[in-house]
């Protein structure tokens, strides 16, 4: 049966072949894409996934989050270090590993601006860095440029709150127009409401940084 | 054949019978706790009195062991320089941090220890916060020994959640100096949440406002069956009633005027507390202050002691509107809000909190037992098995040193943990062989405002030019909100070498000598939690193998089937007995005759799948 001389190299190469890894702990055949092992039930290290694939979602913008949830909530159930406080501790270091990737896919996909941000970036349309085209940009830049200006020129609290109210029913906004881009395969779209939505977020923060300081009493 | 098969989880640990009972610890400033959970019954173990309460107070006195407790509280007015209390607020402190507070600190600091570690100087004695606490959890310990009859060994702790790194790291040190393994550091308000959820299977939004001697956290969770997710945390790890009690003090001691020592210090703040109490019932209180330097008579009433103590109580509320909004949630969206600590019986502080949040706020528990009844539900739920599951944030961002003294940030707070995130560094110069990378954890822009947690060297990195060399660092933050780091070079794939240097921890060397010092029998004690460790890994190592000959013994010929058994049997017999390196040669031996076997599973798994893979291709 074992003719061909064996090394370890061709039979990683024959097990990815085959789209199969060995089990860390049985040693026998596994799916890489499972989280246990069939035959031994040892919990398995996350495989190289996407996170929508990982919590068994499609790849596509339109996420209802308390499906994500229940579906974060069961993996966390089997996969939590907690489940394996007795276990030995190769488990117990692997199920902190997938812990962690699922806690990662989780937050990513939880926020609308994550999500869109990651969506972009695996479908290779990156909102920022290397790869990322500016040319559109510009007019973006304008408007949150006018923004800023108002809020650093408003002195009282009700102007700064009324700046942040704009801000978020923009923020709405542009999620509406994310998911409509998303649905029509129009990537650049995506990509500028991304963007804008990006700005309306950190403007909010600016706005709620610049209450607090007027509720202190400061002028800054 | 040996085909008994075992779920991960069912299979009983070797000599279970011999580990001792696993009880959750609420480690408090004034008091700590301690309650077991069996078939989810909590029981808070007492005194005979009937008290749960064990005062959280060390006395050192020249002869004999430490006294704690009541004991040690009762101490305090004869020989105040020999005992020490609310020790809490200096867990993880640095010797800066200290000497600043110095004023307020009814103790002399000594030289700090090596790892940069405060000592205070007690009865003679120079103990860090570490060993103190410490002796608080062995007397907790043996308290619940002596009612259970039975060894106690493992431990839920919980700590503050907004207790960071240091402080954490602090609180696990403490029980391992006291011969308790720590299966979980949990924080006070999930714990409180924990006990609140299972009794009344509630479901929604709901809020712990935590007030406790020493420090005040907020945390909003979610209860979803039988999931308790941390949403947002926030609180001051230095805002408590021992805020209060110093405010009611000083107002005394400037009633009375002169000089004051420290010790007199300590006997003013008992005074304080006592009135404290008396006006969460009464509504004037009186009493004579008998202090070295004589006595004074003083007189407080409800409206005076709230006006003295209203600005830590806004305090709290700020915080709590913070979180609220960081959150995006508003008080009416909450199903309730649950009390902890024995500072929330101070009637100013539940007005405040029910006008705040538009209701009137639970406390059906006990606030001063509800954190370690969560934590004994905790400790059944690690060692037996539950179907609740904590999912806990990282309470402070964690960044790091760049240049100008600027944080960046690497994992934002409110983060649910575990979490692990990697950040590639590069070096600055030709050849350079080592670089210094420092970790801090806060909000604040400038380093100097975060606290430091560690201080690494990155070195044996390979020579290049400057800005060749990858080097990827990955923080990890686990379940328990501790964090260590991994380095890698990524252009040659060789580990660097990281050395941790906590900022305000101990060496490991020190914590080897205090658990030397501490336990009669740590070796003993380092000796058999490598012996269970050894016992789980070949138990592990023989369910895997026994699950793989019920699906793949049909690749063995009888003789190859004997000899694994003969292997098996090995282990089994080596792992009856308790010589640890037995255990593992005869696993090793078990691996190494079985990795045949294991190389046909493989090829056969691989030619089951290209074939159902070729037959999908022809049919498809
Ligand atoms: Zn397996």
């Amino acid at each position: 049966m074992n003719d061909m001389p064996r090394t370890p190299a061709a039979d990683a190469a024959a097990a990815q072949a085959a789209a199969l890894a060995a089990c860390w702990s049985c040693r026998g055949p596994v799916d890489p894409a499972s989280l246990f092992c069939a035959t031994c039930k040892a919990v398995q290290p996350p495989a190289p996934l996407d996170h929508f694939t990982r919590l068994g979602l499609p790849r596509a913008f339109d996420v209802k989050v308390p499906v994500l949830e229940q579906l974060y909530f069961g993996f966390q159930r089997q996969l939590h270090p907690d489940r394996f406080a007795g276990a030995a501790p190769k488990a117990r270091q692997i199920s902190q590993s997938q812990a962690v990737a699922f806690n990662e896919a989780y937050e990513t996909l939880k926020d609308p601006l994550a999500r869109a941000t990651y969506l972009l970036k695996i479908s290779g349309v990156p909102i920022e860095g290397e790869g990322a085209h500016t040319i559109h940009d510009a007019g973006l830049l304008d408007e949150q440029m006018e923004r800023r200006e108002a809020l650093f020129e408003a002195t009282d609290i009700p102007a700064v709150e009324a700046l942040a109210a704009a801000a978020r029913a923009d923020a709405k906004a542009a999620t509406a127009a994310i998911a409509a881009a998303f649905a029509r395969g129009d990537l650049a779209a995506a990509r500028i409401e991304t963007l804008r939505l990006k700005y309306l977020v950190k403007l909010g923060e600016e706005a709620r940084g610049r209450r607090a300081r007027l509720a202190q009493g400061g002028t800054a | 054949m040996l085909l008994q098969i075992h779920e991960p989880g069912e299979t009983p640990l070797p000599h279970e019978n011999e580990k001792g009972l696993a009880v959750g610890i609420d480690l408090g400033t004034t008091n700590s706790v301690v309650a077991i959970s069996r078939e989810q019954k909590v029981e808070v173990v007492r005194d005979a009195r009937g008290s749960g309460l064990v005062p959280s107070v060390v006395a050192y006195p020249e002869e004999g062991g430490p006294l704690v407790g009541e004991i040690a509280r009762r101490q305090i007015l004869d020989r105040p320089e020999i005992v020490v209390s609310s020790i809490k607020r200096l867990m993880g402190r640095g010797v800066a941090e200290l000497e600043g507070l110095g004023a307020k600190l009814p103790y002399e600091l000594g030289p700090a220890a090596e790892g940069g570690m405060a000592r205070l100087r007690i009865g003679g004695r120079l103990l860090t916060p570490v060993e103190i606490s410490a002796d608080i959890l062995r007397a907790v310990k043996e308290r619940a020994e002596l009612a259970l009859g039975r060894n106690v060994d493992r431990a839920v702790v919980t700590v503050p959640a907004y207790f960071d790194d240091a402080a954490r790291t602090a609180t696990r040190d403490a029980a391992r100096l006291a011969g308790l393994e720590v299966l979980r550091l949990v924080a006070e308000p999930t714990a409180a949440a924990l006990a609140y959820g299972l009794d009344s299977k509630s479901e929604g939004l709901y809020a712990v406002y935590d007030l406790g001697g020493g420090t005040f956290d907020f945390s909003l969770l979610r209860l979803e069956k039988g999931v308790f997710q941390v949403l947002a945390t926030g609180g001051d790890a230095a805002l408590g009633g021992d805020d209060f009690d110093q405010a009611v003090a000083a107002r005394f001691l400037a009633e009375r005027g002169g000089e004051i020592t420290r010790e007199e210090t300590k006997q003013a703040l008992v005074a304080a507390r006592l009135a404290k109490e008396c006006l969460s019932t009464q509504d004037s209180w009186d009493g004579t202050l008998m202090l070295d330097s004589g006595d004074s008579d003083h007189s407080l009433d409800r409206t005076a002691l709230e006006a003295l103590i209203s600005p830590f109580v806004e305090r709290t509320i700020r915080i709590c509107a913070a979180v609220l909004e960081d959150a995006g949630v508003s008080a009416g969206d909450l199903g309730g809000v649950v009390l902890v600590g024995g500072s929330t019986r101070v009637p100013l502080v539940r007005e405040r909190v029910a006008a705040f949040f538009g209701r009137p706020a639970l406390a059906d528990i006990d606030p001063d037992e509800v954190v370690a009844v969560g934590a004994a539900l905790q400790a059944e739920a690690l060692t037996a098995g539950s179907d609740t599951l904590l999912l806990d944030v990282l309470p402070l961002s964690l960044g790091l040193e760049t240049m100008g003294g600027i944080v960046e940030k690497i994992v934002e707070r409110n983060t649910p943990i575990p979490v692990a995130r990697a950040q590639e560094f590069t070096t600055y110069q030709d050849g350079q062989d080592a670089m210094a990378i420092h970790v801090v954890q806060g909000e604040r822009e400038m380093v100097d405002q975060c606290r430091s947690l560690a201080r690494f060297v990155l070195d044996g990195i390979p020579p290049m030019v400057a800005g060749a060399a990858r080097i990827r660092v990955t923080f990890s933050v686990d379940a328990d909100g501790l964090l260590s780091v991994a380095a890698r070079e990524s252009t040659t794939g060789r580990e660097a070498h990281v050395e941790v240097k906590p900022s305000y921890g101990l060496t490991e060397d020190e914590m080897a000598a205090m658990l030397r010092a501490s336990i009669e029998n740590a070796a003993d004690d380092m000796e058999r939690r490598l012996l269970t460790e050894a016992r789980v890994e070949a138990r592990r190592a023989v369910n895997a193998l026994q699950a793989a000959l019920a699906a793949d013994a049909d690749l063995l010929s009888a003789d190859e089937v004997a000899a694994i058994e003969t292997s098996v049997e090995a282990v089994e017999r080596a792992m009856s007995g308790s010589d640890r390196h037995a255990i593992q040669g005869a696993a090793e031996e078990l691996e190494h005759r079985t990795k045949t076997f294991a190389e046909r599973r493989m090829d056969r798994g691989i030619r089951k799948a290209l074939a159902g893979r070729n037959v999908a291709e022809i049919g498809g």
